[in-house]
């Protein structure tokens, strides 16, 4: 496998290695090349065949356990196409403030749980204790607020689904159960702390990306395309609206696009060396329609986020960058951003005289034999495709998730880093650290395609041209 | 008493398990205190060490590097736990096993697929022609079901695990909880 003038960066094969990287070097030992191997396949698009359509709500949120809602609301959501309903205005605010508390907990996982280590300790810090638990001894008080941020969310989908965790309270046609008063109230108590929290750890990103001047500029800091969806005032949504596509000046290149009709405009191209296809702009071809989706594009593509204090979060983020926003690096920043949106969102939602409706799920036959369900994943934005036959049962089925999405631009980003930082016959610790880095600036769901969490393991063999082993790093 | 070592990996699952791991919120505070998580998607460790005396597993067995990787957990671990029912019973993952793996492959890749339509088998690990549990393989000590099992089980069954005690689980959690 290792061929001559290749990098190998394997994730220890020994364990927990799902995804692997290479870099590929030119005569004169420059990186010219670079691979990112998604390595782990669960075939959710093939074993679900022959299964009642009403099961796969349930059956797809087990695709993800850090993104389940979000799989139950594409699924859902593909399912009402199936049935032809309208489900009820309190069951779609309903799952609304469901999908934005898991946005609340997965960016909170993403950003303190995984990514806090290298800001707070930094890229060189000692892997010991480039963890969690080595930020809870030199921040605590960053590391509990991430905690308790996480938190935050999860208790919201305890509350309204039952369990934290593969809750199967979204259903075809709304919502399994209503929302009591009760449960209202004790959620909206916990909204002012959340709200704190979010301010805070925005002044402490602002404070903290200072020292990263060298990593902004070479973390994934390229032109692309940013594609989206946004409500029909051009507003930031995570549940329902039209695609946008802008351009890297921030010009858009395609809007009003309709989510049902996403294979007209996205391509999924097979990489041989991957198990994760890499998805393209179709107008635009393959390589040149590569585009991001997530946190990064969703604040390019979208004009404001309605809310006072996103908002003004949203106009301080673009100044980072006088067209779109390019370096992934942002991806933390923009994170913040979307949490702050979200709790603020989630208590407006909370206030609606309607939220307490008991009226939450339209009942219904399927009505048509195909249905695209399509949202905002905390990753970027999700495509669930179903065709089920004349008793209901699901004869095939399409994903598109976010991280494929991202799969061209995690790949360009890795050679982007390894060219800024990868110099001649020498590797150091620090090196390797920033080509995890810049992967985890993208979040990847790794259980949606891969399932490693974030820190991959990694070993790294630097080959001369010849093939002879130059040097070796492992961190272990 | 000396501080125990606590691993956690996860093979062919959707990672709720580790979700319900971290779900124990503060409590993970106090688990640190009581243990060095040496190894884990959380934690930088690269290699699974030697010497670990409770590992967790997510997942079932699934393609040629979860065989690979279970054998050297078991080899390296005192007391191994089933967690949650992809590593119990091999649950969702081995839906897939009424179908050939070559039915599985093309429709991701040569149905759903616009370009370059084909398998990948360049440094991938192939799939096993079958998904299965954890215990088909290698020797398992503790079995919690669960999709996923509370973070309040895994808690208290760590805490046992962790004073060497054996937990008692069938009344606190069960299939698909």
């Amino acid at each position: 496998m290792p061929q001559s003038r290749t990098i190998l960066i394997d994730p220890v094969t020994r364990i927990e290695g799902h995804s692997k990287i290479t870099l590929h070097l030119d005569d004169r030992g420059q990186v010219e090349e670079a691979r990112f191997h998604v390595t782990q396949f669960r075939g959710f698009e093939k074993l679900c065949e022959g299964r009642p359509f009403s099961e796969m709500p349930s059956l797809m949120a087990r695709i993800c356990g850090i993104c389940p809602v979000s799989h139950l609301i594409a699924s859902s959501k593909a399912c009402d196409a199936l049935l032809t309903v309208k489900i009820p205005p309190t069951a779609e605010k309903l799952r609304r403030i469901f999908g934005l508390a898991q946005v609340v907990q997965s960016h909170a996982l993403s950003l303190f749980h995984l990514s806090s280590p290298d800001l707070a300790l930094g890229m060189d810090a000692d892997p010991a204790k480039s963890n969690l638990f080595g930020v809870l001894e030199k921040n605590p008080g960053l590391a509990r607020d991430g905690i308790a941020l996480r938190k935050f969310g999860q208790q919201i989908i305890e509350r309204l689904g039952g369990k934290r965790i593969h809750p199967a309270w979204v259903v075809p046609g709304g919502v399994s159960d209503p929302l009591t008063q009760e449960d209202r109230d004790r959620i909206l108590q916990t909204v002012p702390e959340a709200l704190a929290i979010a301010q805070r750890s925005m002044e402490w990103m602002k404070s903290t990306i200072e020292g990263f001047r060298a990593e902004i500029a070479a973390f994934g800091n390229f032109p692309s395309l940013f594609l989206g969806i946004v409500k029909p005032d051009g507003g930031l949504t995570f549940y329902d609206g039209k695609l946008r596509i802008v351009d890297a000046s921030g010009h858009v290149v395609a809007n009003d696009l309709d989510p049902g009709r996403y294979f007209d405009y996205i391509g999924e191209k097979v990489e041989p060396w991957s198990y994760l296809k890499s998805a393209y702009y179709k107008p635009q071809g393959y390589p040149n329609g590569i585009y991001r989706v997530g946190p990064l594009a969703r604040l390019n593509v979208a004009d404001r986020c309605g809310t006072p204090l996103a908002d003004q979060e949203l106009a301080e983020f673009h100044e980072l960058q006088r067209t779109a926003v390019l370096s992934s690096f942002h991806y933390h920043h923009a994170r913040l951003v979307e949490i702050l949106y979200c709790v603020e969102r989630i208590g407006q939602l909370l206030n609606d005289p309607e939220i307490l409706s008991t009226h939450v799920r339209a009942i219904a036959r399927p009505n048509a034999l195909e249905g695209v369900g399509a949202a905002e994943a905390p990753r970027g934005t999700l495509f669930h495709h179903y065709k089920i036959d004349e008793q209901g049962l699901v004869r095939w089925a399409n994903l598109i998730i976010a991280t494929g999405q991202n799969n061209l631009a995690m790949n360009r980003s890795v050679l982007q880093v390894a060219k800024h930082f990868v110099h001649g016959d020498r590797l150091t610790p620090g090196m390797l650290n920033r080509v995890e880095a810049v992967i985890r600036t993208y979040d990847p769901c790794l259980s949606c395609s891969t399932h490693a969490l974030g820190q991959m393991p990694l070993r790294i063999q630097l080959f001369s041209p010849a093939g002879e082993l130059l040097d070796e790093l492992c961190r272990s | 008493m000396s501080r125990k070592r606590l691993a956690t990996v996860w093979l062919d699952g959707c990672s709720g398990c580790h979700m319900s791991f971290l779900d124990m919120d503060e409590r993970l505070i106090e688990l640190a205190a009581k243990a060095d998580l040496v190894y884990s998607p959380l934690v930088d460790a690269k290699i699974f060490p030697e010497g670990v005396d409770v590992t967790l597993v997510e997942g079932a067995v699934s393609s040629e590097e979860d065989l690979h990787k279970i054998r050297l957990v078991r080899e390296r671990t005192t007391t191994l736990v089933s967690l949650g029912d992809c590593a119990v019973t091999a649950n969702v993952p081995a839906m897939r096993n009424p179908f050939s793996t070559k039915a599985v492959y093309d429709r991701a890749y040569r149905e759903n697929a616009t370009l370059d339509a084909g398998t990948p088998d360049q440094v991938v690990p192939a799939l096993l022609p079958y998904a299965r549990p954890v215990h088909q393989f290698v020797k398992v000590d503790v079995y919690i079901p669960g999709c996923p099992p509370s973070a309040d089980v895994i808690f208290y069954a760590l805490s046992e695990l962790l004073e060497g005690r054996q937990p008692e689980i069938s009344t606190k959690t069960r299939f698909g909880a």
